[in-house]
């Protein structure tokens, strides 16, 4: 490295914060600010749908078949839902707010116009996600907890593995709205992915139930994997050598989405 | 502070910049003037580290971009041609945020951020959501932020575009200042009367070229007349009365509204027209300006 001219203004002394650190802590303190507003749709929602799915259909399902293999309705939703949460908060964090870093509030040209790089800025949208996923699957994990659907101490590895399983999707999002233009292709995002996704990647119901078509399908989506995981966790059966496939699958995704992500931010904010 | 050596930025098969040169020095304000889609953004991006070039080369501070980028970054200031505002945060969290950027402590920048809310006049709405600005208050703070690292180059792109002319002179008055207080200042704009107004020398920029250099003053006398009579005529005829008029001008631009006689003495050439027979509606005797310059180099005015 050359050395610069000698500063004008002196050297003013630093925090020491390492570059990423810093978008990290700017998505953090944005969000201190406006937590009130997404806070139905973070802990409220999921919530919600426990008790609607767990105990309104859990009812008419435990009374004709005395629940899903062998355990109540609710026990076989909830970590499905967990996995479906996960989902959600990713994808409503990396669709539009992304698009709007780049074309509306534009904040993400004000990271990059400072010391702070294109890999600064994605990793402080990711492990801000991080985060995010953390606390939403710890809150939503007591919740379960409280609802009495938890069955086994492997359910101590959920929060990692919700976490995983939302930065599946959330990455490979991120990466995707930083090539969009307008909100067109967020609402076909939604439409066309998270909905399928969330019908079929084994939530509601079990994949075994599916006809051989749909089950190769849903084994393409991410969450289906993620959901196999919370729910052997969660449940205590059927843990094995599969879920480390399961998990490899997730990572692969979570891979494929961080790399893409260095290459369209880089290529929009660094043309 | 800034040197480049036939600088080119394409985009694909488009040519934004064509192999210019520059050198800014310190203590200097610069301008680039030139319409839109002069290249004149282009190249801020690529002095500001946030493009790469396609060719040349540049020193920024004595650094390579290629290589020095977050370096070079960490003593700049840029203020964009469009907002990057928190719009959800405050007037004060956005510079808060911004000192973070560039790794300040805490209480430097809750000290600076004083200072520069009562040198943007932005300490009463201090407060207040980004949102609820006017376009003329977003750009104050946008300039005050950008001043939290206390950078040696302050790079502003079009700093006055879309403001009314009250906060436009209130704009200029603060840039004035950093000025006088040694200030590294670029400055992009495609107003003659901003460049005029702040800029110690400036090249002029048209399709991705610099087609003139040097200070206002000196461009004015290489490229213009020391006078304009601006000449209206109703609503058409001003192409056919132009030869007419050549006689009693250095030269003659026709404008769609008004007829431009470049002279020396604008009062004279109003009384040789008169003496001509011809009586215009409307007649104006000014000063040449950047605009003239502008005009007379490429046959076009600076704002379409």
């Amino acid at each position: 490295m050359t050395t610069l001219a000698p500063a004008v203004a002196g050297t003013d002394a630093r925090a020491g914060w390492p570059s990423w650190f810093r978008s990290v802590w700017r998505n953090w303190y944005v969000y201190s600010k406006t937590w009130r507003s997404s806070l139905t749709t973070t802990f409220l929602e999921p919530i919600l749908y426990l008790a609607a799915m767990g105990l309104g259909v859990g009812s008419l399902v435990n009374h004709h078949s005395g629940g899903v293999n062998g355990v109540p309705y609710l026990s076989f939703v909830a970590p499905g839902l967990l996995g479906a949460s996960m989902l959600q908060v990713g994808v409503s964090d990396c669709s539009y707010p992304v698009l709007g870093g780049f074309k509306w509030e534009r904040t993400f040209w004000a990271e990059v116009a400072t010391p702070l790089s294109v890999g600064d800025v994605v990793a402080g949208k990711l492990v801000w996600e991080i985060i995010r996923f953390t606390a939403v699957s710890a809150v939503f994990l007591l919740v379960m907890v409280a609802f009495g659907v938890i069955h086994s101490p492997f359910a101590a590895f959920m929060v990692p593995a919700a976490v995983l399983s939302g930065m599946s999707t959330a990455t490979v999002t991120a990466a995707f709205a930083a090539t969009q233009n307008s909100d067109l292709g967020m609402s076909l995002l939604f439409r066309l992915g998270v909905l399928p996704m969330n019908l079929f990647a084994g939530v509601f119901y079990p994949l075994s139930r599916l006809p051989w078509g749909l089950r190769m399908v849903a084994e393409v989506i991410p969450l289906t994997h993620g959901v196999a995981i919370l729910r052997a966790l969660s449940l205590g059966t059927g843990l094995g050598w599969g879920l480390l496939l399961d998990a490899l699958y997730l990572v692969l995704w979570t891979v494929a989405g961080i790399v893409l992500c260095l290459h369209t931010f880089g290529r929009r904010l660094v043309p | 502070m800034v040197e480049a050596h036939g600088l080119v930025k394409r985009y694909g098969s488009f040519t934004a910049v064509d192999g210019i040169d520059v050198r800014i020095e310190a203590g200097e304000s610069f301008g680039f003037l030139g319409p839109n889609g002069a290249g004149k953004t282009s190249t801020m991006k690529m002095i500001s580290c946030m493009s790469p070039l396609t060719e040349g080369t540049l020193r920024v501070l004595g650094g390579d971009p290629a290589t020095d980028g977050a370096a070079i970054r960490a003593r700049l200031g840029l203020v964009p041609q469009e907002d990057t505002l928190e719009t959800e945060l405050s007037v004060f969290d956005n510079i808060y945020i911004y000192g973070r950027y560039f790794d300040l402590r805490r209480a430097q920048i809750l000290e600076r951020a004083e200072r520069l809310l009562d040198f943007a006049q932005l300490n009463d709405r201090r407060n207040d959501k980004v949102d609820a600005l006017s376009g003329g208050l977003k750009r104050r703070l946008t300039i005050a932020r950008a001043l939290i690292s206390e950078p040696d180059l302050l790079i502003l792109d079009e700093p006055t575009t879309g403001l009314d002319p009250q906060a436009r002179h209130l704009l200029w008055e603060r840039l004035y200042r950093l000025k006088a207080e040694g200030v590294t200042l670029i400055i992009t704009t495609h107003y003659m009367d901003e460049a005029e107004q702040l800029c110690d020398r400036l090249v002029v920029m048209d399709g991705g070229r610099i087609v003139a250099q040097g200070t206002p003053r000196a461009l004015i006398d290489q490229y213009s007349t020391k006078e304009v009579l601006e000449l209206r005529f109703g609503l058409d005829g001003h192409a056919p009365l132009a030869e007419r008029l050549g006689q009693v001008a250095d030269r003659v631009e026709v404008l769609p509204d008004r007829l431009l006689l470049y002279v020396d003495d604008g009062d004279a050439a109003l009384g040789a027209v008169h003496d001509l027979g011809l009586v215009p509606d409307s007649a104006l005797v000014r000063r040449s300006t950047l605009e003239d310059v502008f005009l007379c180099l490429t046959g076009r005015s600076l704002v379409d």
